[in-house]
């Protein structure tokens, strides 16, 4: 019997990969992608088959080890938000130079109108500049078929290929339907063939035939995604004007058009863009309508650098017909159309914004409390560079606490930076994820150059913005920092609570007078796991009750 | 039929196990259904909203589209206010009169109960009062759902008994009974106003 399961976009992909026969999903946190990972972890089948699943400490180490898979045979799933792409940009972008021998499917979440992150970047300018085949479902049940059609593909063609989801396909649900088919059999080990073997050297000599290959490929890859049911072109009997949408873009166009669009559609969900069914398109319509979630890439392609209007109108977020940024919805679509707007109630002039904060109770927040405190005496000279994760409220009034935030791991290497420039004192704050992920490194740069700077790293034992996933470092935080080779009397651990603040300030000031590098730790568990970890006992308890009464 | 819900509160408060609930009594009746979420940063104790489209036909839209939407179900009345725009000329709004205050310049209580009073169908009950009167302070979300159960119009009120049932049977059968308990106590309150 077919099975029906009520998903997020994000948990489709997790059980299309287990249903594709993955031996391992490879990932970091990060929303809106999280939930893939936590999708499969949670799954009998992974448990039953040993799929590798632990969190990496990075998008970047994910990757590779994904590749490595790839390279033994296997096939592999890395999951990142879009930002990760960045991470893992070398891994990635070469990983079409060797080529994949089990599947290898990246799976990309962007986040347009960033609900949850610093930038509205499109994954898609990542497969088509790493000249990678891109899958972008419009649904819940397409990213269920589309990641087994990608691993499939990935190895018919020896290519890694990109699944690109956007917040609101990542964090919808819908029903699934999971089919008859049981799922596919894990691949036997197996390394590439002679044919491929040698792609895996990326030596200057062997990688640019190699290059030029796969730059051959290109037109093969677009004739796959010109015959690919994943592409559709709809006719209409309007042709006053034609419509392009990718990815969930044909839901909002749908949705105002509940009897049918009355306009030619191609709807497209996989790249290389299929050019033949563009030009099928624009030998009808002269006016086309551009409907991507996300950056304007394909109606920049199509407007081109002479671009006059005069042969060929296109219209879409370069053109104001829809906004050049954030994400889609059906009522901007609905206006893009020129359809007519519905009364509504007007907007409440009372209700205010309700920005997120740092929880009652967390340690961040005492931390910075306890910051701020030692920090007053040095007036606007002294400087608190932040990192990503919830300690990024901590730029929020009233603490006030940070003066940047860029990227992951980048607290700590702006500190040295700006400690060369004669910065004094220069503080940076880092979560414990954080620092695994991308803050070691920088440490080792600043104990070679001695340099002056204070690293806090806020330790709450997990990676807590995104829900609480195990953090790559726990328990080990002080001997990371003493093999990298801070001075251990310069490693100092505080218990962020209001009944430690004259320490706390006593131990930062110390640390802040001492003229090379210190750790700080401050280690309290984040409140919303422990919770968590309190209530688990709980039903626990009362699980144990309810057994003993039937004894 | 079709029917277009907001789930709105603030991060922390429990609308999540709402659409959990009406979620699982939606796939039980075979209805289509789609369900908007936020996860990441606001869940932080910032506005926090859910949509959730149930139908007998497809649905293209995760989003609800403005002035479509059947019935607003809040946790917090500002946060209630705020998708205003979103509801239908004929749609509800149900909502707890609790305000949730976290921020420095939230506005005046009265003010805010009284812009609600712009919706002619509304449903205002103090949840957590009625929550705490069951013995389950912690259950206001199902008081919530409970008043809206007369007016949901899609999924019956046993329907929705079940789904609680349903998604809090492994936190134990007394879990289960507060809950239903919570929403048995919001849909009697919500008897109060006429349909």
């Amino acid at each position: 019997m077919s099975q029906k399961k009520l998903l997020l976009g994000d948990e489709a992909i997790g059980l299309g990969a287990l249903h594709a026969g993955i031996s391992g999903v490879y990932a970091y946190p990060g929303t809106p992608s999280t939930e893939i990972t936590e999708y499969i972890q949670a799954h009998p089948l992974a448990k039953e088959r040993n799929i590798h699943r632990d969190w990496c400490a990075n998008e970047k180490t994910a990757m590779e080890a994904a590749l490595g898979m790839s390279y033994a045979g296997k096939r592999a799933l890395v999951c990142m938000k879009h930002v990760g792409m960045n991470v893992c940009a070398d891994g990635f972008v070469n990983s079409a130079v060797t080529g994949a021998n089990g599947g290898l499917v990246v799976t990309a979440c962007d986040d347009p109108s960033q609900h949850s992150s610093q930038n509205e970047q499109d994954s898609r300018f990542y497969a088509d500049f790493a000249m990678m085949p891109c899958f972008e479902p419009s649904n819940q049940q397409e990213a269920f078929k589309m990641v087994q059609e990608a691993f499939d593909y990935s190895e018919k063609r020896h290519i890694p290929v990109l699944m690109r989801l956007t917040t609101r396909m990542a964090h919808s649900r819908a029903v699934v339907d999971e089919g008859e088919a049981l799922p596919r059999k894990e691949n036997d080990r197996h390394y590439p063939d002679k044919e491929h073997e040698k792609f895996w050297v990326t030596l200057p000599a062997i990688a640019r035939g190699r290059i030029r290959q796969l730059t051959q490929d290109q037109e093969l890859f677009t004739k796959d995604s010109e015959e690919s049911p994943f592409n559709v072109l709809k006719d209409g009997g309007d042709t006053s004007l034609g419509i392009i949408t990718c990815g969930i873009a044909y839901n909002y166009l749908m949705e105002n058009f509940p009897n049918g669009c009355p306009y030619p559609v191609l709807k497209v969900t996989r790249y290389p863009f299929p050019t033949a069914l563009l030009r099928k398109l624009a030998a009808k319509c002269k006016t086309i309508l551009v409907m991507e979630e996300g950056q304007p890439l394909v109606e920049q392609r199509l407007r081109g650098l002479l671009y006059d209007g005069n042969n060929l109108v296109v219209k879409g977020r370069l053109d104001g017909t829809l906004p050049r940024t954030g994400e889609l919805n059906p009522d901007l679509v609905r206006k893009a159309l020129g359809l007519k707007v519905k009364e509504t109630y007007s907007k409440s002039e009372i209700a205010v914004p309700r920005p997120p904060a740092l929880c009652q109770g967390c340690g961040h927040r005492d931390f910075y409390a306890a910051l701020n405190l030692a920090v007053k005496k040095y007036g606007d000279e002294a400087r608190i560079f932040g990192d990503i994760g919830c300690y990024t409220l901590g730029y929020m009034s009233p603490l006030n606490a940070i003066h940047t935030c860029v990227e992951m791991g980048a607290s700590l290497t702006m500190a040295v930076g700006a400690a060369d420039a004669g910065a004094w004192p220069s503080i940076a704050v880092i979560g414990d994820s954080t620092f695994t992920h991308s803050g070691m490194t920088g440490l080792l740069d600043a104990v070679n150059s001695k340099s002056d700077i204070v690293l806090c790293i806020s330790d709450n034992l997990t990676t807590g913005m995104t829900g609480g996933q195990d953090s790559a470092g726990t328990g080990r935080l002080e001997d990371i920092c003493k093999g990298i080779g801070v001075e251990p009397e310069h490693i100092r651990t505080i218990v962020p609570l209001p009944k430690n603040y004259p320490e706390m300030e006593r131990v930062i000031e110390e640390e802040i007078a001492y003229h090379g590098v210190s750790v700080i730790i401050s280690r309290r568990e984040c409140i919303q796991t422990a919770k968590r970890h309190a209530s688990a006992a709980r039903t626990a308890a009362a699980a144990n009750a309810d057994n003993n009464k039937f004894k | 039929m079709k029917k277009d819900i907001i789930l709105s509160g603030v991060g922390g408060q429990g609308i999540l196990s709402i659409a959990t609930v009406i979620g699982w009594a939606a796939l039980d009746e075979n209805l289509y259904l789609k369900q908007a979420e936020v996860h990441g940063m606001s869940q932080r104790g910032g506005d926090v909203q859910s949509c959730l489209r149930l139908s007998s036909i497809p649905i293209y839209s995760d989003l609800v589209p403005e002035g479509e939407c059947d019935m607003i179900l809040s946790l917090e009345p500002m946060e209630a206010l705020r998708y205003l725009p979103f509801l239908s000329k004929g749609g509800w709004v149900v909502t707890n009169t609790v305000p949730f205050k976290n921020i420095p310049n939230y506005p005046d209580e009265n003010a805010v109960l009284e812009e609600l009073r712009r919706v002619p169908r509304l449903i205002t009950l103090d949840c957590d009062a009625i929550a705490k009167d069951c013995g389950s302070p912690r259950s206001s979300n199902m008081v919530l759902l409970g008043a809206s159960a007369r007016v949901m119009g899609i999924l019956e009120p046993d329907k929705l008994r079940e789904g609680i049932g349903n998604v809090f049977s492994r936190k134990g059968g007394q879990i289960v009974e507060m809950n239903i308990k919570a929403f048995n106590a919001g849909l009697e309150e919500s008897k109060k106003f006429s349909k």
